[in-house]
């Protein structure tokens, strides 16, 4: 019999980069910013991470460096979107392109050796996934509890009006779209020092596809990320989880179920806000869009 | 200071400009790239830039470069059409895979038979099958008010699913000793999608993208659905006095763009690439909205655009074949163009005035 | 100037085309096409590692090149058109998604020599080559069964395809002889190489209470959840040396230059012909890589004793009496499984209760 806490334990560090990586897209799009370039962000903190944890000898360096090249590359994102006014599909699907060729290209040295070992934290439980989770309230407290949170969710939600109540548009988004790439670039991190524990081209496979899914099924809340990235990652636990209990699964099915779930989470709460007019839960008015201040 | 005043009407001039002053700035930032990685700078882009066009395997390349830049032109020029409304389609990626698929089924369910029937009931079951995957995110949209960037993104996830489930189930091939993917399509004549003109590399595809850009041109500038599209990107509200109804835009955008992705996809499967693998998409939906923005969301700006990212991809293959440049530093460089590409394309939109002046 | 030099490259190039290779002073230019990146530690690491071996062996006689991260499909058959048209008279296409590419190209180029890597089809300029990975998975097997506390064993199996499958049943049938209470838990990844999703299927066996884990897939993420749980593992498809002397105990290595260096004289010498060919440990082609302390000396001893049988060709892993996982009778005693067998297994032996998905 399948042991739940032993399914949990998985899942919780199985969904430790989706939900760096959510967390950070949240803040993103709560500004109004809808950021493709996660992969781009993640595969750079994942390689950046990993060199400076192997150099110095310490994982926490590795992840501190790690949300700073994050941060560093997303600002290629921000001059495009907030300076040049380019699209912002358009200029995140560049990032993710721009961000795996880079970090193939520096990555070369480091190939075939391995990450230093990371101490267990409380109740054996990785250091940084414990941080993941700990990111969630906080996450959750910036946005409804802080006056800086309330800018952000205005910014996002219509930046005119935001505007003309005299907060900087620009300066708000580019500092979410900053933390958004730290948040990957740890998210990366995790995946090349405390799973693999070596540095290979490639090797963040999706994860940001995935974090931009669990965002929309979060209806844009921190929890709901927490909840997403504990869906989409406890899919994939759960169907090898079976699969080594040879229970008969259909694998492609249920791994496409989290990406249905996500479209009818996104329709319901459309609809409860089209058709009752109750706010929250949609998606920030102004996502995607680009704000030029006329004066 | 400087500030940005936005243009009335987009610059023809710098229409025209800025893609050059892009290309000519990659070309100098590649080459600083190239030399810090120890290659050759000029020999470079020289490769990648010229070789496929007139170097020494040209013949070959050239034509290679309508197969590359057909299904992006294609699928672009469908997704323009709805950006200039507002409505952003960016999941054409399933809509090319499930078209793939959908199209890919009809030939596979009519082997071995030959007829000619086949074949245009294949591009019709493609164009049908993006369509429907289409007009999930405009149904959900006009009925629910559910964003259709989102939702079109999501079934992205589920199409590259239900591709992987068919290439190692339903449509997995009996003949192919348990390896995953389908019957190859080049090997069923009444299904293949092959070269017209020996050499051209034109395939239907090819033609299809030709069509689609000289229609896609015309509904524009002529036909009263293009001023349609107009004033709703530009102004929804007066859009909707002046007769648009909002919800019958949406549904033609996202079904067009649609239909045009899955006919990508189609002549995808039957041609070049021949088989329904779970690997059936290959980011060709993705790469044609840069190549929309890219070009301007013109009809005529797509095409060049679409051939420039063939370009660079052909380019780039050579400069790995002749000069061992590792595949990670060409895609860099891509990367490169498409964010000078999309900065300089400010220029067109906005005047730069130093501050103070009016 | 720079016109010039171009100009000047290009007829250089074209001589190089007119100029027969066999001429003594010009070398054989060889090609490889990649589905990965060089960098990728397993698959095409293996292949470029022999590759280089080529030149080392030939120096000056032969001239490589490679493009790598080819996607399978239409761009495939772009690249071995490329490398064709460069000159290259031996190709080596090393992925199995490059069959028909391999078998379109091959047939616009006679005079050139392909080698595809894991097909099924021939010709006369196309040859295939696969490696017995099985042989080297009865001896990671016999180290497994001695090695396991729990009687349980994990394999992580890519996709459910022969060549996997031989591995699967390989492993099980000697951990089996060594231990009979050994159970095989299976768990597929459907992917070559996904580090997070490989680390989940490692942790999803160890939580079934597997204590040794086998695997079909190529990064180091199983080793190192195997090393937090106290498990031990297998390096594969590289030597993952990394992870010596625990969890990895022993690796499977694919070891492609034995086969390389062999063909490539033979197109220097003129005696190349087609055929297909599936080499195992006795050639050198599958290495059973440094077996660590901390396995017993004795079955250290074990180990490498059934690796120089089966080296030898004294031993075959698929030896009578096998039955199938239904229970249907497969090989009778004392008979060897034939090699058409292998090549389109698709069921699981005897005591495997895992079902191979559909």
């Amino acid at each position: 019999m399948i042991d739940p806490l032993s399914v949990f334990l998985l899942l919780l560090s199985a969904s430790t980069p989706i939900l760096f990586a959510a967390l950070g897209e949240l803040i993103a799009e709560r500004a109004g910013i809808l950021n493709l370039g996660v992969e781009g962000m993640m595969i750079t903190g994942a390689l950046a991470g990993f060199a400076a944890a192997y150099a110095t000898g310490n994982p926490f360096i590795g992840f501190l460096v790690a949300a700073l090249a994050g941060a560093a590359i997303s600002l290629l994102y921000t001059v495009l979107t907030q300076v040049f006014l380019a699209n912002q599909v358009a200029s995140g699907l560049a990032l993710t392109l721009f961000g795996l060729g880079l970090a193939a290209m520096f990555g070369k040295p480091f190939e075939g050796v391995k990450a230093p070992p990371m101490p267990d934290g409380p109740f054996g439980i990785n250091w940084i996934v414990w941080l993941g989770l700990l990111m969630v309230p906080v996450i959750w407290w910036f946005l409804n509890r802080t006056r800086r949170g309330l800018i952000l969710r205005a910014v996002g939600e219509n930046h005119e009006a935001a505007h003309a109540l005299g907060y900087d548009v620009r300066l708000t988004r580019t500092a979410a779209i900053a933390f958004g790439g730290a948040m990957a670039g740890i998210g990366g991190a995790f995946i090349s020092i405390a799973t693999v524990l070596q540095w290979t081209e490639g090797m963040t496979a999706g994860a940001g596809w995935i974090a931009l899914a669990i965002v929309v099924f979060s209806s844009w809340t921190a929890f709901g990320v927490l909840a997403g990235a504990w869906l989409f990652g406890g899919v994939t636990v759960l169907q090898l989880r079976l699969q080594a209990a040879e229970v008969d699964v259909p694998v492609q099915l249920l791994s496409m179920a989290p990406y249905l779930a996500t479209i009818i989470v996104l329709v319901l709460i459309s609809a409860r806000q089209t058709y009752s007019r109750k706010a929250g839960g949609a998606a920030p008015g102004s996502l995607g869009n680009n704000f030029h201040a006329l004066r | 200071m400087i500030r940005l005043v936005p243009r009335s009407t987009a610059s023809t001039f710098w229409q025209v400009a800025t893609p050059v002053m892009a290309v000519l700035a990659t070309m100098i930032a590649g080459g600083v790239l190239f030399a810090i990685m120890g290659h050759d700078p000029v020999t470079a882009i020289r490769t990648i830039f010229w070789d496929p066009l007139f170097g020494p395997a040209a013949a070959y390349s050239r034509p290679q470069l309508l197969v590359k830049a057909a299904p992006l032109i294609l699928i672009a020029s469908g997704l323009a059409i709805g950006f200039r409304a507002g409505i952003w389609n960016i999941g054409a990626e399933g809509q090319y895979i499930i078209g793939g698929l959908t199209g890919g089924a009809v030939a596979l369910a009519a082997y071995p038979s030959e007829g000619a029937w086949i074949f245009p009931a294949m591009v019709i079951a493609g164009a049908a099958g993006g369509w429907a995957w289409g007009m999930i995110p405009a149904l959900l949209r006009n009925w629910f008010g559910a964003s259709e960037i989102l939702v079109s993104l999501m079934l992205v996830y589920v199409a590259q699913r239900v591709a992987a489930w068919m290439a190692f189930g339903p449509m997995k091939n009996p003949e192919g000793f348990g390896f995953p993917g389908s019957r190859n399509l080049q090997q069923y004549p009444a299904a293949s999608n092959p070269e017209l003109i020996a050499g051209t590399g034109a395939h239907w595809g090819v033609v299809a993208a030709a069509v689609a850009v000289l229609v896609t041109w015309v509904l524009v500038s002529r036909h009263i659905r293009g001023f349609h599209i107009r004033a709703a990107g530009s102004a929804p509200r007066a859009a909707r006095f002046a007769g648009v109804n909002p919800a019958t835009l949406v549904a033609f955008c996202l079904g067009l763009s649609g239909a045009l992705a899955g006919m990508a996809g189609l002549f995808e499967v039957a041609g070049p690439a021949g088989q329904i693998t779970d690997k059936l998409g290959t980011g060709y939906g993705f790469t044609a909205i840069i190549v929309a923005f890219l070009g301007r969301l013109h009809p005529v700006g797509i095409l060049l655009a679409g051939l420039l990212l063939a370009l660079t991809y052909i380019g780039g293959e050579l400069a790995q074949l002749t000069m061992q440049l590792p595949a990670a530093t060409v895609q860099v460089f891509q990367g490169m163009l498409l964010f000078f590409l999309l900065g300089f394309d400010v220029l067109t939109r906005f005047r730069i005035q130093r501050k103070g002046q009016s | 100037m720079q016109r010039r030099t171009l100009l000047a490259s290009a007829s250089a190039i074209l001589m190089a085309l007119a100029v027969p290779a066999m001429a003594q002073d010009e070398p054989l230019k060889v090609g490889f096409i990649y589905v990965g990146p060089v960098g990728d530690g397993g698959w095409t690491f293996q292949h470029d590692q022999a590759r280089q071996a080529v030149e080392a062996e030939y120096g000056d006689r032969v001239e490589t090149t490679f493009i790598e991260s080819v996607p399978e499909g239409a761009d495939a058959e772009r690249a071995l058109t490329q490398l064709a048209l460069a000159g290259n008279k031996l190709i080596f296409a090393t992925s199995f998604g490059f069959m028909d590419p391999v078998m379109n190209v091959a047939a616009k180029f006679p005079d050139v020599k392909f080698e595809h890597a894991t097909g099924y089809k021939q010709a006369e300029n196309v040859a295939t080559y696969d490696a017995r990975f099985y042989e080297g998975r009865a001896v990671t097997g016999t180290i497994a069964g001695h090695m396991t506390k729990s009687n349980k064993i994990g394999y992580i199996g890519s996709f459910p395809i022969p060549e996997v499958i031989q591995g699967i049943n390989s492993s099980y049938i000697h951990a089996k002889k060594v231990n009979p209470d050994v159970e095989m838990k299976v768990v597929w990844a459907y992917s070559w190489f996904d580090p997070a999703k490989e680390a989940d299927a490692a942790s999803a066996l160890l939580a079934e209470g597997v204590d040794v884990i086998l695997q079909h897939t190529d990064s180091t993420a199983p080793l190192a959840k195997a090393q937090e749980a106290g498990a031990i593992g297998f390096g594969q498809a590289s030597d993952m040396a990394a992870f010596k002397p625990s969890p990895r105990v022993a690796s499977i290595i694919d070891e492609w230059s034995p086969y390389y260096i062999k063909r490539v004289g033979q197109m220097l010498d003129g005696t190349w012909e087609s055929g297909a060919s599936w080499a195992g440990i006795g050639e050198g082609e599958v290495v059973i890589g440094e077996i660590t302390d901390a396995v017993p000396a004795e079955v250290k001893a074990e180990a490498e004793a059934l690796r120089d049988k089966i080296g030898a060709g004294k031993y075959h892993p698929f030896t009578g009496p096998l039955n199938k996982a239904d229970g249907s009778e497969w090989l009778a005693e004392g008979e060897t499984a034939p090699d058409s067998d292998l090549q389109s297994m698709n069921f699981f032996v005897e005591g495997i209760t895992a079902q191979i998905p559909q």
